[in-house]
């Protein structure tokens, strides 16, 4: 093991993009994203990387001048958060139809209406048809490690499409962990420099963005829908390539003391340590209780999922958003609608927890469980809230 | 992923034979759609007039008005649309536009 | 034998020969603005990208799988071309200066009709104007969303009638005069504002030019001919784009670093506005009283521009 530097992980998230060889970042600075965007300007002001950092007036024209520079063939990263992402919204799907590799840091926060700077998953939420590749970080590493990976899975000539990486906000972005950092020697022959499928240059001139009339776009959705779903063998292969250099290897779908398990709790994000805490003292009590942490949620990994909660009765799912007037939070309703057909699934208990920052410790999550327990059908509640 | 520069596929694509993106990569292959099938009218030029200063050429929208050999100028019929500017900006007279009759 | 000294001869077939945007694209007959894309293109040269806004030149250019874009070309959204141009200029340097494209100079170029430059494109502008990219931006001012259906924009001039700005029986047509874009690209304090009309092609194409070699941020406000939209004939879109400039509608005019400079012969009375109008659809429903009001428009803002170019002295 190499060595171990404290750093604050959002501060880390921007030193793991200095070691990326990036050629552009265009960033505007949104609580509890800025100190990523601060810190990557220090790094390029200092010239300790070659790169030029666009201080965008907008979100909106952060996500639009990294995708200029994206067609431009340079390595183009951008970070946001909650109403930033928002402001993004019209342009993502844009980025991933012109098969753009951007790679984006989205530090997760609430969304407002009311206004909220605290964590929760409504922001990437409303995101999640875009046709982005998305993951989660659970903690400071993963960020550092996911961050150097996103940019060769999204630059892969068989994915070609935009990552974002999201870091819950204050909960991960503003922690202080130890954080070991791969070398620069070593990123290199692991990330090596951008080779565009395509790339705007007078050289090779081409038109990119050119627009769809009926008779083409439903071929065109269903190319860009394909492209996603086989996107995840390349995220799997390259997970492996990245444990067999550095020895941490990433799956889809990470599980915690799940086998054999009769009840599975479902997390994203860094509330997944939390939860296994919570499992370990559930289990010295004789429950028989496990934790599936999915770090990929877009592509969706099914087999992935199916083969962790393989033989459980009960699967209780921790959603950080919800769709307000609908079936409830997003994980869960796409879990259910996912195991609909499958013979012996699980029952599935779906608690929307922890938005707006709302905290949920590690008794909260033994709460759920008992009330999971009780819970006679699969409909979803909230909890926590002050009746 | 593997093919970039297609060859001429037929129209309408199937879904995986979309170019990644959408992207073209034949520069003004709109030049295969022939515009001058839009014209109710078509400009012939009189070279009897015709002074050789080439402001009709400046000032067709479509840019498909050539100089010939000789220095005249005529419009490519696949394209033009019978506008009509380069009879109006004409200021010899040397142009002037007649009805397609179909 | 005696020679006569600076003398520009003008010649068209001193005009780069090739065609950039190629027959074919789908404008309509007559259309001014094509017409301009056209000439710009032939200024600009091979060494550029373009970041087109949603509009009538992308719509009409780039339906998959055809494109008549000789050049390199990106098409993102309506209200981005500022920022995506603002990213290709940044990639283009960045890349330029890490040995990754040939070592040779690529002007990012960003062409936005009103809309995308006036209105939902404002931001964007701004923002890429003040950060100082070295990028050249276009306006092609057709004067109203001419691609959607002729809805009005902050461009439409006084009275004209649009759409969403119609000659009814209360309010007759636009009630705002045009948002005088040059004179905030001015106050940006960049290096190279101009406007230009394809009527005077080699006054546009120097001025193409100009900007083309300026270190920095340049904006040129293109006026664009619409017949469709403002229902005149498709072969007077030359004549209307000459009236318009000796009515003191549109003025010809650079701003180099902050001085004002008339490229237009500065006439002792203006051509009544009147003779513009008349060919013109969307005015029709003015009435003598309405002229008027036009025409003293006008007259104030020719006067703005006068005390600008008479007192305004380079930074």
């Amino acid at each position: 093991m190499g060595k171990r530097i404290g750093m604050e992980v959002a501060i880390a998230a921007s030193e793991a993009v200095a070691l990326c060889n990036i050629d552009v970042a265009a960033v505007y600075p949104i609580t509890p994203q800025s100190h990523m965007a601060e810190h990557l300007a220090d790094i390029i002001h200092d010239g300790r990387i070659d790169a030029e950092f666009i201080t965008v007036e907008s979100e909106h024209s952060s996500i639009s001048a990294c995708a200029g520079a994206s067609a431009a063939g340079a390595r183009a990263y951008t970070a946001t958060s909650s109403q930033g992402l928002m402001l993004m919204h019209e342009i993502l799907p844009i980025v991933s139809a012109m098969r753009l590799p951007v790679v984006m840091g989205n530090a997760n926060r609430a969304v407002s209406g009311p206004l909220s700077i605290w964590n929760d998953h409504s922001d990437i939420m409303p995101q999640r048809d875009s046709g982005w590749i998305c993951m989660f970080a659970e903690n400071g590493q993963e960020v550092v490690d996911l961050t150097i990976q996103s940019f060769k899975i999204a630059e892969h000539p068989d994915v070609m499409l935009p990552v974002v990486l999201n870091i819950d906000g204050f909960q991960l972005t503003h922690m202080i962990e130890p954080l070991e950092f791969p070398s620069q020697k070593e990123v290199n022959k692991f990330l090596p420099p951008r080779k565009p499928f395509a790339s705007l240059h007078p050289d090779n001139p081409l038109s990119m963005g050119c627009f769809n009339t009926p008779d083409i776009y439903m071929e065109t959705m269903k190319a860009k829908d394909t492209a996603l779903h086989n996107s995840k063998k390349t995220i799997v292969k390259i997970w492996n390539e990245w444990g067999k250099q550095f020895g941490r290897t990433y799956r889809p779908v990470e599980t915690y003391k799940a086998k054999g398990a009769d009840t599975l709790i479902v997390t994203m994000g860094s509330m997944g340590e939390t939860a296994s805490i919570a499992v370990d003292q559930l289990r010295k009590k004789g429950i028989s209780v496990g934790l599936v942490k999915m770090r990929l949620w877009r592509p969706f990994p099914l087999d992935e999922l199916r083969a962790a909660i393989k033989g459980c009765k009960t699967l209780i799912v921790m959603d950080r958003a919800v769709s307000f007037g609908g079936a409830g939070g997003p994980v869960g309703t796409e879990i259910k609608s996912l195991l609909y057909h499958d013979k012996g699934r699980p029952r599935i208990v779906d608690f929307i927890m922890g938005l707006g920052g709302r905290d949920v410790t590690v008794d909260d999550f033994i709460a759920m469980v008992e009330r999971a327990k009780k819970k006679k059908d699969e409909t979803y509640e909230y909890y926590g809230v002050r009746e | 992923m593997k093919q970039k520069k297609a060859a001429s596929k037929a129209w309408p694509e199937k879904w995986n034979e979309i170019n990644p993106g959408c992207m073209v990569f034949i520069p003004g292959n709109a030049s295969t759609y022939h515009t001058g099938s839009w014209r109710a009218q078509r400009p012939e030029w009189d070279n009897k007039k015709c002074i050789k200063c080439g402001l009709c050429y400046i000032f067709c929208p479509e840019g498909c008005i050539s100089e010939d050999a000789e220095g005249f100028f005529k419009a490519n019929l696949d394209y033009c649309k019978g506008c009509g500017i380069c009879a109006h900006e004409c200021w010899p007279g040397a142009i002037k536009m007649f009805e397609e009759e179909e | 034998m005696s020679t006569v000294q600076n003398f520009e001869i003008y010649v068209p077939k001193l005009l780069d020969r090739r065609e950039f945007f190629s027959a074919g694209h789908r404008a309509c007959q007559g259309c001014g603005e094509v017409l301009a894309l056209r000439l710009i293109l032939k200024a600009l040269g091979d060494d550029v990208v373009v970041s087109n806004a949603t509009g009538c030149m992308e719509i009409i250019s780039s339906a998959y799988p055809q494109t008549a874009w000789e050049v390199p070309y990106i098409h993102v959204a309506f209200e981005n071309a500022g920022a995506v141009a603002s990213g290709v200029e940044a990639a283009l340097k960045a890349l330029r200066r890490k040995g990754r494209i040939a070592d040779r100079y690529v002007k990012s170029v960003a062409i936005a009709g009103d809309g995308g430059t006036v209105d939902i494109g404002f931001q964007a502008l701004s923002g890429a104007m003040e950060r100082g990219h070295d990028m050249v931006f276009f306006c092609l001012d057709n004067e109203a969303y001419m691609n959607t259906g002729i809805q009005r924009s902050s461009a439409t001039p006084f009275m004209a009638a649009t759409t969403t700005s119609p000659a009814g029986k209360v309010i007759k047509g636009q009630r705002t005069g045009k948002k005088n874009m040059p004179e905030i690209m001015v106050a940006h304090n960049i290096p190279y504002v101009a406007t230009a009309c394809p009527s005077y092609p080699i006054d546009l194409v120097n001025k193409v030019k100009k900007a083309k070699e300026v270190k920095g941020p340049a904006y040129i406000h293109v006026f664009s001919m619409c017949p469709t939209g403002w229902r005149s004939a498709s072969e007077e879109t030359i004549k209307l784009g000459r009236l318009v400039v000796e009515t003191g509608v549109f003025p010809l005019y650079e701003v180099e670093n902050g001085k004002y400079r008339m490229t237009m012969e500065i006439p002792k009375k203006l051509r009544p506005v009147e003779d513009y109008l008349k060919l013109q659809g969307r005015f029709r429903h003015l009435n003598p009283d309405d002229i008027e009001k036009v025409q003293a428009l006008v007259n104030k803002e020719w006067r703005k521009l006068m005390n600008k170019v008479a007192c305004m002295k380079p930074w």
